[in-house]
């Protein structure tokens, strides 16, 4: 699937496009399809997003899964700072990310 | 160290004031990202993997106290409750956001600090030595000259749209404690024959994808020409530097391709020139700036005795102290690379830890070194084991400074946009691998560095052991270097042949240690061995 | 032919179109020339009195190579309009003035308001130019 993901442009919090907004969580993300690129350029102009990108992701156990591991590491934090990442209390979901 | 007057405070007022109102035109959409990146750039904001990162500049490497806190301030109040201190003497927060930024700019300032052109196509932070004013070995202090360019090249006007980024450092003594011939200017202090102070330019170094030891372009430029020398060699980068590839902009690739003779004719005819514009300050300036940096108010007819009975004080003050130039006082380094821990990185508790001691027992002064540690320049030996306890107490009394355990790591994949591979995770699992003190000691001075990518921010290439991370079919993988050095003898590490992924690389560096210790010849380091018998055993034994 | 949204002098604009430097050596007649960033300012060194108006282009206000242009012509002592035009934006106006451009003709007009404040947005400057103004150090070490 396509997904699109980006950065909040007050906070530069990583964001994925859901299909009707942009969410913290990777696995909301929509498959955008053929889409992306005309997604981006109306969010962008509306500055709900900025830096936003097409990825590639597949639907996995707990949701979406980017293919690469750098946008595995956006979607869920540093892999050596289990503490700051969204699931502060899950230090194994780190492996997810590898 | 420098104070502001009333014009530097203005600047840095002036700047905050300037960024504000960039951001509101960005948030008002009055500015695309386009034309606002390279604007955040020079005020030091970038957008990395998680939220925007901001590179707050410490000038040559020094600070004081409550700069130093304000910087632990800034972790708690506006980030996550830490920071990262750089390969460039600087310090990262990577939590930051936007609309918080002006207000960060603004604290910083009220402590006589910035993050101007930290990042940017501009004339970056000016690094120096950071035993500078206190080693026993120094010509001169460098750091009055550091300042007389910083000032120069903040907002010079004709200097802010270059080719690429231009990082300048500034030392005054034999051994190069700053990697100056890695630079795109390093400087070093010098004696002529007459006894006149003044400055030996290397133009044209550089790590990143083409890695490269800057030649002299001059042997000798008086003290009242450094600024129109300096001039010189940024207009003539300026009008030629290659803009057409990002990949081939530095300017040791103009260095390199003119050839040094051609590119110090074009500096020389240009610098004629400029002689004739007046736009060198008077030596009194100089002078002006040069009173900040006199010497702290050391006692005198101290004694050298330190009691070493203490078995884990001995091993620190061995590892991490060196000779100070005055008599009963000791140059003291912190280290920032716990065993397993991420390297560079202290929590806002131990910045202001560190604040604290520094103005208890380093004259109110501290620096933090290229090699991503903090230094407290002025210690009394009378009080190096108090100081040394209140360390330990707050586990920052690493004794490792230079051995293996001492790793420079860029932040890598797990902060940063530009990454191929994790480098945090490999000085985690080597630093562990060759935790135990005795191990260390065994092998003794080895600098091992670390970069996530062939921007080379780890400076690997400059490390005795070097490690790059790649990206491999979408897999990290990582290549081993050997033989770099950053030193007087700088040299340029090779690489030894095929990649490993994350445990390979661990065993492999633990094979050359290996290989090392077993040829070692007397008082050889890592580097000597390395030198003296090649690659070939090394390949032998790691490939087998 | 876009318009001088902005311009420090007292003289008349000149409006005749800007030739290339290469066109401009070899008309004798010619009084405006244009300078891309990959040109050498110094070849119009030897005309610089028939020269009424110098135009210096930023297809790209990132590519700097202009500045270092227009500080070369007045470092030797022009005196006429040096005109920054193409990519002019707001946040590079003072550092422009400082150089020497005295008229800007941006390809996009400016935010009158934004760029009033830019262009008197630092009240001093650490370096000296050609532009005249005491730098700092200038100011702290009265002659």
């Amino acid at each position: 699937m396509k997904i699109l993901t980006g950065n909040d442009l007050k906070t530069g919090a990583v964001i994925w496009w859901t299909g009707v907004g942009w969410s913290l969580d990777v696995n909301e993300s929509a498959d955008v399809g053929e889409h992306g690129a005309a997604i981006i350029a109306r969010e962008e102009g509306a500055q709900n997003v900025f830096a936003a990108y097409i990825i590639d992701g597949q639907k996995d156990a707990d949701g979406v899964r980017p293919a690469h591991i750098k946008d595995r590491i956006r979607a869920l934090g540093p892999t050596v700072r289990p503490d700051l990442t969204l699931k502060p209390s899950e230090p194994e979901a780190v492996n997810w990310v590898i | 160290m420098y104070k502001y007057d009333q014009y530097d405070q203005q600047m840095v007022d002036t700047r905050v004031a300037e960024f504000r109102d960039q951001v509101k035109r960005r948030l008002a959409g009055d500015l695309t990202e386009d034309q606002f990146r390279p604007l955040r750039l020079q005020n030091g904001l970038y957008l990395q993997l998680h939220a925007y990162m901001l590179r707050v500049a410490v000038p040559y490497g020094t600070l004081n106290s409550t700069q130093m806190t304000m910087l632990g301030d800034i972790a708690d109040k506006y980030d996550r409750g830490y920071g990262h201190f750089t390969t460039r003497q600087n310090i990262q927060y990577n939590w930051i956001k936007l609309e918080d930024t002006p207000d960060i700019l603004a604290d910083l300032a009220s402590v006589e600090m910035h993050a101007i052109q930290t990042s940017g196509n501009c004339i970056r932070n000016i690094s120096s030595d950071q035993y500078a004013g206190a080693a026993a070995d120094e010509l001169i202090d460098p750091r009055p000259y550091a300042e007389l360019l910083r000032q120069w090249s903040s907002f010079h006007p004709e200097f802010l749209t270059l080719p690429r980024k231009f990082k300048i450092a500034v030392i005054a003594s034999e051994t190069d404690r700053a990697a100056m011939k890695l630079h795109d200017i390093g400087i070093r202090m010098v004696r002529n024959d007459a006894g006149e102070i003044g400055a030996r330019f290397y133009v044209g170094g550089g790590m990143g994808r083409t890695p490269m030891i800057a030649p002299v372009i001059r042997e000798f430029v008086p003290l009242d020409q450094l600024i129109t020398y300096s001039e010189a060699c940024l207009r003539v980068y300026n009008r030629y530097g290659r803009r057409d590839n990002k990949y081939k902009a530095r300017i040791k690739i103009l260095v390199h391709e003119l050839g040094k003779e051609e590119y110090t004719r074009q500096v020389e005819e240009e610098f004629a020139h400029l002689m004739s514009q007046g736009i060198e300050p008077p030596l009194a300036e100089l002078e002006r700036i040069k009173q900040y940096f006199v010497d702290p108010a050391f006692e005198t007819g101290l004694s050298d005795d330190l009691d070493l009975t203490d078995p884990d004080f001995r091993l620190w003050v061995e590892r991490n102290c060196q000779e100070h130039k005055q008599a009963g006082y000791i140059i003291a380094t912190v280290s920032l690379k716990p065993v397993g821990g991420i390297p560079g990185d202290a929590s806002a508790d131990q910045i202001r830890l560190m604040a604290q001691l520094a103005k208890d027992y380093s004259f109110d002064e501290l620096r933090v070194t290229h090699a991503q540690n903090i230094v407290f320049p002025h210690v009394k030996k009378a009080d190096l084991y108090t100081l040394w306890q209140k360390l330990d107490e707050a586990g920052l009394s690493t004794a490792n400074l230079d051995t293996v355990g001492d790793i420079i790591a860029c932040p890598g994949l797990d902060y940063c946009s530009l990454a191929n591979a994790r480098s945090i995770p490999v000085a985690q699992k080597i630093s562990e691998r060759f935790g135990s003190a005795e191990k260390q000691a065994e092998i003794g001075e080895l600098k091992l560095k670390i970069s996530g990518c062939i921007n080379a921010c780890g400076h690997h290439h400059a490390g005795h052991i070097g490690i790059l991370g790649v990206d491999r079919k979408g897999v990290e993988n990582y290549q081993l270097l050997l033989g770099g050095s950053e030193g007087a003898d700088t040299s340029l590490g090779k690489i030894t042949g095929p990649g490993f992924d994350e445990d390979g690389i661990v065993d492999a560096v633990e094979k050359a240690t290996q290989v090392y210790l077993s040829n070692r010849e007397d008082g050889e380091r890592f580097l000597d061995t390395y030198r003296r018998i090649g690659m070939d055993p090394f390949k032998e034994a790691i490939y087998g | 032919m876009v318009d001088v949204q902005f311009r420090f002098r007292d003289d008349e604009a000149v409006n005749d179109p800007a030739v290339t430097v290469d066109a401009f050596t070899e008309q004798s007649n010619a009084s405006a020339v244009r300078i891309e960033p990959g040109d050498d300012a110094r070849d119009l060194l030897p005309h610089l009195d028939r020269i009424a108006l110098v135009e210096v282009n930023f297809p790209a206000w990132t590519d700097g190579r202009g500045y270092s242009s227009a500080r070369i012509l007045r470092e030797a002592g022009f005196t006429g309009e040096i005109r920054a035009v193409g990519d002019v934006v707001i946040d590079m106006l003072s550092h422009l003035k400082r150089c020497g451009f005295d008229a800007f003709a941006p390809d996009k007009p400016l935010n009158p308001t934004d760029a009033r404040n830019a262009f008197d947005r630092w009240d001093n400057v650490y370096q000296a130019t050609a532009d005249g103004r005491q730098p700092i150090w200038a100011l702290r070490h009265p002659a």
